[in-house]
């Protein structure tokens, strides 16, 4: 099994390199994953990593795609609720992508 | 992230110059143990592995009578070679139909048939090894089981029941697939494909019902384990949480609302989809069926209508009853089950929706007709209601329609490429290589009649298409919902949108 290391210490990574366990999560992880998919983490960036892990917290899911954008518009103000915004910052999906940054298990089934 | 080329598209879809081997490095990641434990599988190979996939092959050929007559009637005729969309976006001869199969007659003859004991060479029998088996596992995961080929073949094999078969082999031996076995893993634990749990399920439907009245001002509601509901809606658990997806569930709740239907979503059977299919478990397949039975017993509804779900509704037409019936407990005088569209469409024809078709003026919709809807279902009460009645609902609430080519829609529609199991991300080429058909298919009637939408009334298809057509050229938010046509077209009873038509702007239309 992969691993990141950080700080000295090791992250269990699957084969797509999302973290096995969520609760191991530190702010570093995310910028070391970004690094590896060539991206660099804004503050816009954060806003969104970390109102996925709220949510996570307390529905054990990450938030459905319209979920998010309706809370970034409410944050960030309107022009940014939207899913262009959010795929500019996660190319890859925000779902996928930002869930990975955010030490989520990535979402599976029909999506 | 790509690390594979697209294919070029071109004007036609052409038969490709063969590529051995091109895509014998395809492979899709392995279930963990704990998921392959969960649903009755050894969690890693086991020691005797042959026995045991030849003694699952015997069970299946005996258990399945179809299965051993498509292993023996194949005459090599080669109608099916150049059918397959994966073979026409891969150039692999492997995915020739006819090859595919061959992976596991191969097997077959050599030790169920008396020429393929005695003579193999022959016969074109061969010995069941490690590396046939994972050729099995490459090739019967490049394999979306949509039966395309099957409409071709002259003695109708169903190379799906032969994929299913392969894969229900691979299972018993211990070396599953971990995005089909996981998800199953998680409807039965959950109750979805997602893993949604109940509280997300309810917080999702709440912001919906927020957006609604927001965008028209009527408060259409998306209830949630309604006791005593005459509908019970089951749909793809997608439909909660992707895009275009979710527009689409805003669609059918709408329609509920204007025809003052007392319906239900429920927590426990928050999944149309069933992967049992797709691993050919006919034990996980019931397993997850039985949800949608138990929760309608246990909510008492009457009826139970099907969200856009293509291989959902292929099971729930096709197999339901056998798998969960009787139905004896609902109400006789509706299909059982029935399809959203089937319902829609009953309801635009009665008059009862007030449609205004500009608002989807600023489109021109094609459809992509889903495999398993296609080929493994109907709708309506004739042959062929399953190609009408979405283009039927297109057309009443759309001015702008145009068909795709005939020789890739309806009977002889060409799948996504992410069907049976394969939408997942460690699989991108084959689905990348596999929508090329379908890409080449839009993109005519794109340049040629002016389409700049595509719908689909499958939580794969809009998934698959939204994620691989960009490869293409085209933009993800080209991908619509047919019901999500139908929600923008509707006129709600005391709406906005009424108001405006009206030119009542400004009143008090509240009821």
């Amino acid at each position: 099994m992969a691993a990141i290391e950080l700080d000295g210490k090791s992250y269990e990574v699957d084969e797509e390199g999302y973290l096995l366990d969520l609760n191991q999560w530190v702010p570093g992880l995310a910028d070391i994953m970004a690094k590896d998919e060539d991206a660099v983490l804004t503050d816009a960036h954060w806003e969104v990593i970390n109102f996925l892990r709220e949510y996570y917290e307390e529905y054990q899911i990450a938030p459905a795609v319209r979920v998010l954008t309706k809370a970034i518009g409410k944050k960030l103000g309107k022009d940014k609720g939207n899913s262009k915004y959010l795929y500019e910052l996660f190319p890859y999906g925000p779902g996928k992508q930002a869930c990975k940054y955010a030490g989520l298990p990535k979402p599976t089934g029909c999506v | 992230m790509a690390d594979f080329e697209t294919p070029e598209i071109k004007e036609f879809i052409g038969i490709p110059a063969l590529q051995e081997g091109s895509m014998a490095h395809s492979s899709p990641f392995i279930a963990k143990p704990d998921h392959q434990e969960s649903l009755g599988f050894p969690g890693e190979l086991v020691e005797n592995w042959q026995q045991v996939a030849l003694e699952k092959m015997d069970d299946l050929r005996t258990r399945y009578r179809s299965f051993q007559v498509f292993l023996d009637s194949c005459v090599k005729c080669g109608a099916c070679t150049d059918k397959c969309h994966y073979f026409l976006g891969t150039a692999d001869p492997k995915n020739m139909p006819v090859a595919r199969q061959d992976l596991l007659r191969k097997v077959y003859r050599r030790y169920f048939t008396v020429a393929g004991k005695y003579f193999p060479k022959l016969v074109g029998a061969a010995d069941l090894t490690e590396e046939v088996l994972d050729e099995w596992y490459s090739y019967f995961h490049q394999c979306s089981q949509c039966r395309r080929c099957s409409v071709f073949c002259p003695y109708g094999i169903d190379t799906a029941e032969i994929s299913m078969a392969a894969r229900e082999i691979m299972d018993a031996v211990g070396k599953g697939q971990k995005y089909c076995n996981e998800i199953i893993g998680k409807v039965h634990t959950i109750g979805n494909n997602l893993g949604l749990p109940g509280k997300a399920l309810a917080n999702v439907l709440e912001g919906l019902e927020e957006d609604v009245e927001d965008d028209t001002g009527v408060a259409v509601k998306f209830p949630l384990d309604v006791k005593g509901a005459d509908i019970l809606l089951v749909t793809p658990s997608a439909d909660f949480f992707a895009e275009p997806h979710i527009d689409g569930l805003i669609g059918y709740a709408k329609v509920f609302h204007e025809t003052g239907a007392s319906w239900t979503l429920s927590t426990t059977a928050s999944e149309a989809g069933n992967f049992g299919m797709f691993i050919g478990s006919y034990e996980n397949m019931r397993r997850v069926s039985m949800r949608i039975r138990d929760a309608a017993k246990e909510l008492g509804v009457k009826r139970i209508i099907f969200g856009e779900c293509g291989h959902a509704w292929r099971i729930a037409y096709s197999f339901l009853n056998t798998l969960c019936g009787p139905f004896d407990f609902l109400d006789q005088n509706y299909p059982i089950p029935q399809h959203i569209l089937e319902y829609t469409w009953g309801e635009l024809e009665k008059g009862t929706l007030r449609i205004n078709k500009e608002e989807n003026d600023h489109m021109t919709l094609t459809f992509h007709d889903s495999c398993n809807v296609a080929r493994g279902s109907r709708m309506g009460d004739y042959p062929g209601g399953q190609f009408d009645y979405p283009r039927n609902v297109i057309k009443a609430v759309c001015n702008n329609y145009v068909d795709m080519d005939p020789k890739t829609t309806k009977e002889a529609t060409f799948c996504c490429g992410g069907g049976g199991g394969l939408l997942t991300d460690d699989l991108m080429e084959i689905r990348v290589k596999g929508v090329l058909p379908r890409a080449t298919a839009l993109k005519s009637v794109v340049e040629n009649e002016g389409v700049t939408h595509m719908a689909a009334i499958c939580a794969i298809c809009k998934s698959q298409f939204t994620k691989t057509l960009p490869y293409y050229g085209f933009t993800m938010d080209q991908i619509v919902s047919v019901h999500q046509l139908v929600s923008e077209a509707l006129v709600m009873k005391g709406s906005e949108q009424e108001a405006e038509l009206d030119g009542t702007d400004g009143d008090d239309t509240e009821e």
